[in-house]
């Protein structure tokens, strides 16, 4: 385990007009590790991404990424520095091939030309490279892929860029049993090859199978971030429904959570 | 998964090389899943041309023949603009009525304004483009469907084209450039060698390219369907050249009339220039994805009001060309050109060919192919003494067919998993 996070990220607020929807939330995400990211619907799972990923713009915070403090503005902030993002309805166009979608936006050209022979090749490695197997074809449309194989190739092209973090927005929740093994299989491998992981998640099976930190955040504040080792499965539970769970969690009243939230990270987040 | 095969170690896409038969079994499985292509337009002009052959003999002539490809070429021109509008799942209503516009801008530049041809084409193209922008302005920045625009555009463009015509008399075209587009022939030799120059450029972009792809160690066609391609251009180049090059003025102390219609090169042109944009540029990928997903589009970081305004604008300068081609033919600019039936014409070139009402797949060859169809369903029912009306009831049902075709193999694509 690397001494400073890949990602680091202190005091996040965010606002909608009157509604807070994060409020002094403090994130960390290590390069070969994945960490899980839980909470309920409307815990500001989604909204903290979207800050990471420069859709939103924090309204207060610090961004630290490889120890520097960086400023995200605008996905392309994001993807420069290393950053990309999975998304839950995955983003390929069906009526392009796993090539086409894989470098969509961001095509190899030489001259005006696309160079296809370039990019076929790079997709190969990069899908050698994450040892799969399971496409027949680099020249099929999406259309023709199973669920599994569609966020495998999602998850592909998020990695293509050498990028350094990858967030993943619940890539297994439409998907059958098999798949979610595959998937999560893939995942692991992520991190195995140096890549810090997010991996949001509503299924607790998910999360004790690949992450190795849990981040739970309760009503937009960040409850606790504990490796994966040290906690059980029903004090994730209560630290989703309730933010709080023995030693864990909130301290205080949830209601005047705003300085309840600090002791708690340390308690929790700190070396342990 | 539902792959069953796992392989070895190794890259992830290494496949068996493919054989000939793997290629065609590929093909066949891809029409099975929905994915017909031109298939229809095809087959289609095989029986249409077999049927009209036999019921008319004097339709399989080397005049008819020329004749088909004027009668055909402004909506083909048209359609294949449409095919971009298509592509994004938009459409154009107004391109007939906008061709007409730029028809009437050219012949008040080169007759009445008196300026040289060039002028003439420059000034109708770029009327052409000011439409495109401004429809698609309206539909990618404000928001207003597409449909809706370009009705109330296929309203204004009317008018607009009897207010520049002076309410209703013709202009006529007199240029001898402008009148020879369409009413010209090219020299039988020049004929020979812009077909001997594509079939050799077509055979060195297929040959470099099957070479590139060897020496990457990529899959590519076995060399047989490489060579196949190569060699049915060849034929049908060959055989439309040696057709068109025959005599067929009724009398040749008079004039002679033979060689290429001038038409067909300009078609061809356009035809390559569009097909690279689209299938070989950045441009063209994008326009794929927009038409595809556009959400998707938007996160890959396409600017995808751009690409929805540019559509407009190629499918409204193709319309301007197309009503030059118009106005050539007829040597004049009237009221009702682009008018009537040319609009629908169109569409149903591009539909018939293969192009998706629904968005994401078409082709612009599809638009010369569908083009074909419905030249030859116009030209045939005419020769064999239809009335207009059962003329117009044809080709209607026609673009039914078509449609339903599209959203027929659609549904059995999406149940297939292949689209």
């Amino acid at each position: 385990m690397s001494a400073t996070p890949l990602l680091e990220l202190r005091g996040i607020d965010k606002s909608f007009g009157p509604v807070q929807v994060l409020r002094d939330v403090a994130l960390a995400a290590h390069a070969g590790e994945v960490t899980a990211l839980v909470g309920d619907n409307g815990a500001g799972k989604s909204t903290l991404v979207k800050c990471i990923s420069g859709i939103y713009p924090a309204d207060a915070g610090e961004f630290l990424f490889d120890g520097r403090p960086v400023s995200i503005n605008s996905p392309r902030d994001a993807a420069t520095l290393g950053i990309e993002v999975v998304y839950q309805d995955l983003a390929l166009c069906d009526n392009l091939d796993i090539v086409q979608n894989m470098f969509l936006g961001r095509e190899k050209h030489s001259g005006l030309v696309l160079d296809e022979p370039t990019m076929e090749q790079m997709a190969a490695e990069t899908l050698a490279g994450l040892s799969v197997r399971t496409v027949k074809s680099l020249r099929q449309h999406v259309s023709s892929l199973s669920g599994g194989q569609r966020q495998t190739v999602a998850i592909a092209k998020a990695v293509l860029w050498n990028s350094k973090l990858v967030i993943l927005d619940e890539p297994t929740a439409a998907l059958g049993v098999a798949q979610t093994a595959q998937v999560l299989e893939l995942v692991r491998r992520l991190a195995d090859n140096g890549l810090a992981v997010v991996l949001i998640s509503h299924n607790m099976n998910d999360v004790f199978a690949v992450s190795d930190r849990v981040a739970a955040l309760y009503l937009g504040q960040m409850v606790a971030q504990v490796k994966t080792t040290d906690i059980t499965h029903s004090q994730v539970v209560e630290l989703i429904t309730a933010g709080r769970s023995g030693n864990l969690g909130l301290t205080g009243e949830p209601v005047t959570a705003g300085n309840g939230a600090g002791p708690a990270d340390t308690t929790a987040g700190g070396v342990r | 998964m539902t792959t069953t095969a796992v392989r070895k170690e190794g890259p992830a896409a290494v496949t068996p090389p493919p054989t000939v038969g793997s290629h065609l079994r590929g093909y066949w499985g891809r029409v099975r899943g929905g994915d017909i292509g031109a298939l229809p337009a095809v087959l289609g002009l095989i029986v249409l041309c077999t049927v009209f052959s036999v019921m008319r003999p004097s339709f399989l002539t080397a005049g008819n023949f020329a004749n088909l490809f004027t009668q055909g070429a402004a909506v083909t021109l048209i359609a294949m603009g449409l095919v971009f509008v298509l592509l994004l799942g938009e459409i154009d209503l107004s391109a007939g009525f906008a061709s007409g516009v730029c028809a009437a801008v050219l012949a008040n530049v080169a007759t009445k304004a008196g300026y040289p041809w060039y002028v003439a084409v420059l000034a109708a193209i770029l009327t052409g483009v000011v439409i495109g922008t401004v429809l698609g302005f309206l539909v990618a920045k404000i928001g207003i469907p597409s449909f809706v625009v370009t009705l109330a555009g296929f309203l204004a463009f009317q008018g607009i084209v009897l207010m520049l015509i002076s309410g209703g008399a013709n202009i006529s075209v007199n240029d001898e450039v402008l009148v020879a587009i369409a009413n010209r022939n090219l020299p039988p030799t020049l004929g020979w060698a812009l077909a001997a120059i594509a079939i050799g450029g077509y055979a060195a972009v297929q040959l470099l390219r099957h070479r590139k792809r060897l020496s990457r160690g990529l899959t590519t066609d076995p060399m047989a369907v490489v060579l196949a391609r190569i060699g049915g251009l060849t034929l049908i180049l060959g055989i439309a050249v040696y057709i068109l090059n025959q005599e067929r003025s009724r009398n040749v102390l008079i004039n002679s009339l033979k060689g290429v219609p001038i038409v067909v090169p300009v078609i061809a042109v356009l035809l390559i220039v569009w097909t690279f944009v689209l299938q070989r540029t950045s441009y063209g990928r994008h326009v794929y994805a927009v038409g595809g997903n556009k959400e998707a589009a938007r996160r890959a970081g396409i600017n995808v009001d751009k690409i929805r305004i540019s559509v407009f604008v190629i499918c409204s300068s193709m319309a301007a060309i197309g009503g030059i081609v118009a106005a050539s033919r007829a040597n004049s600019v009237d009221p009702n050109t682009g008018g009537s039936n040319v609009l629908l014409y169109a569409v149903g070139a591009a539909v018939i060919g293969g192009t998706s009402l629904f968005g994401g797949k078409g082709r612009v060859l599809d638009a010369v192919l569908g083009g074909a169809v419905v030249a030859v369903i116009d030209n045939g029912m005419g020769l064999m003494g239809y009335s207009a009306g059962v003329k117009y009831v044809v080709t209607g049902v026609v673009l039914l067919l078509a449609a339903s075709v599209d959203a027929l193999s659609r549904r059995r694509a999406s149940a297939s998993g292949t689209r």
